[in-house]
């Protein structure tokens, strides 16, 4: 079985109505149709979505982690982008 | 005192009601396919289609136990579901005969899922709508199972049979041993009479060129060519005349609660 004839897809599954689809693992198949009875048959055996996309792997762009430094690190020092300096009042309850 | 020789068989005659015959004919079909597709487990050819032909396998042995249950009941004398599963012999078993064929390559296991499911799918459909209340309730959910094994199994002809030159050859020597086999779906006897006549059951009969129409639908599109329609078809599974690789399945199946009476994890 070569990777030309079964490559592989990523699998998203959105677990109820109102929730965003994510990404719970990948599957072999020779083309969509297939993926995606693949990862009925591998991510929702136990009822776990309600929809399912697959992606082709080859299509995802990812960041390169030798880059890591230049892209993350530089938030590190940015403590006042995180919304922990206001006091929220008790009426708001949770938030 | 336990052991094999204590263990006696059970029998239901062949002049039982026609609703518990065909009830255990039913279940006799899913419990024997669902244990052949449960025998890929761990030798399949790749791990999505190890969870898929498993995952069929459940949805067969679900639908035997509801059968089951439900022909113990009308069998009234005491019998659980187990019982019908794991005490009775080769002859008193009525299920298809391709059901208990050995599963062969992937082509050949993946072809008669689709030739099966492409017939209960409307099976189940039309008898969802029996005036057996029970019956009805159990075809309606066994018909959405149904519906997705001929999805994954028509794919897969689809694709094995319009594939490569070695699949295309797999494909079709699959479909000249099995299709001998699909004759026997469409049977009806006087048990099936009965039940159609009092719309308990639909007329397997009335339900084939549906099933014709899948079948030519797909294997065109799998490049493969439509069998001629046969003379002679395999015939006997529902009356208990079978091959001989249904009492090497029913050893194995039935081992160990004929061993071990009474069992329990």
């Amino acid at each position: 079985m070569t990777e030309a004839a079964m490559p592989l897809w990523e699998v998203f599954i959105r677990a109820r109505a109102g929730l965003s689809h994510r990404h719970v693992g990948s599957v072999h198949a020779p083309d969509a149709a297939m993926a995606l009875l693949a990862a009925r048959d591998t991510y929702t055996r136990r009822g776990e979505g309600l929809s399912i996309w697959v992606v082709p792997s080859a299509a995802i762009a990812a960041s390169d982690p030798a880059d890591r430094d230049a892209l993350f690190e530089p938030t590190a020092s940015k403590p006042y982008r995180h919304p922990t300096f206001y006091e929220v009042p008790d009426d708001v309850g949770h938030m | 005192m336990s052991g094999i020789c204590d263990m006696t068989s059970i029998l239901v005659a062949q002049d039982a009601p026609p609703l518990l015959l065909h009830v255990l004919r039913l279940a006799d079909t899913a419990l024997v396919l669902g244990h052949r597709l449960s025998e890929w487990t761990g030798r399949a050819p790749m791990l999505e289609e190890e969870l898929a032909l498993a995952n069929a396998a459940l949805d067969y042995i679900g639908q035997a136990r509801s059968l089951y249950d439900y022909a113990a009941r009308l069998d009234g004398r005491g019998r659980t579901e187990d019982d019908l599963a794991y005490l009775r012999d080769t002859p008193d078993w009525r299920c298809w005969l391709i059901a208990e064929l050995p599963n062969g390559d992937f082509a050949h296991s993946v072809l008669r899922q689709f030739l099966v499911a492409a017939a209960l799918q409307p099976y189940w459909r039309a008898l969802a709508a029996s005036r057996d209340a029970t019956l009805a309730a159990i075809a309606a959910k066994a018909e959405k199972e149904a519906a997705y094994h001929l999805r994954h199994a028509g794919e897969w002809v689809i694709r094995l049979g319009d594939g490569t030159d070695e699949s295309h050859r797999r494909m079709t020597e699959a479909l000249e041993d099995l299709w001998p086999y699909t004759g026997e779906m469409f049977e009806a006897d006087a048990v099936e009479a009965a039940l159609v006549a009092e719309g308990v059951a639909p007329d397997p009969l009335a339900l084939r060129p549906a099933w014709e129409a899948m079948v030519a639908r797909v294997l065109a599109e799998a490049t493969l060519d439509l069998p001629a329609p046969c003379a002679w078809m395999q015939s006997g599974g529902r009356r208990g005349v079978h091959t001989e690789h249904l009492g090497h399945l029913l050893a194995v199946m039935q081992h160990l609660p004929r061993s071990y009476p009474g069992a329990v994890w």
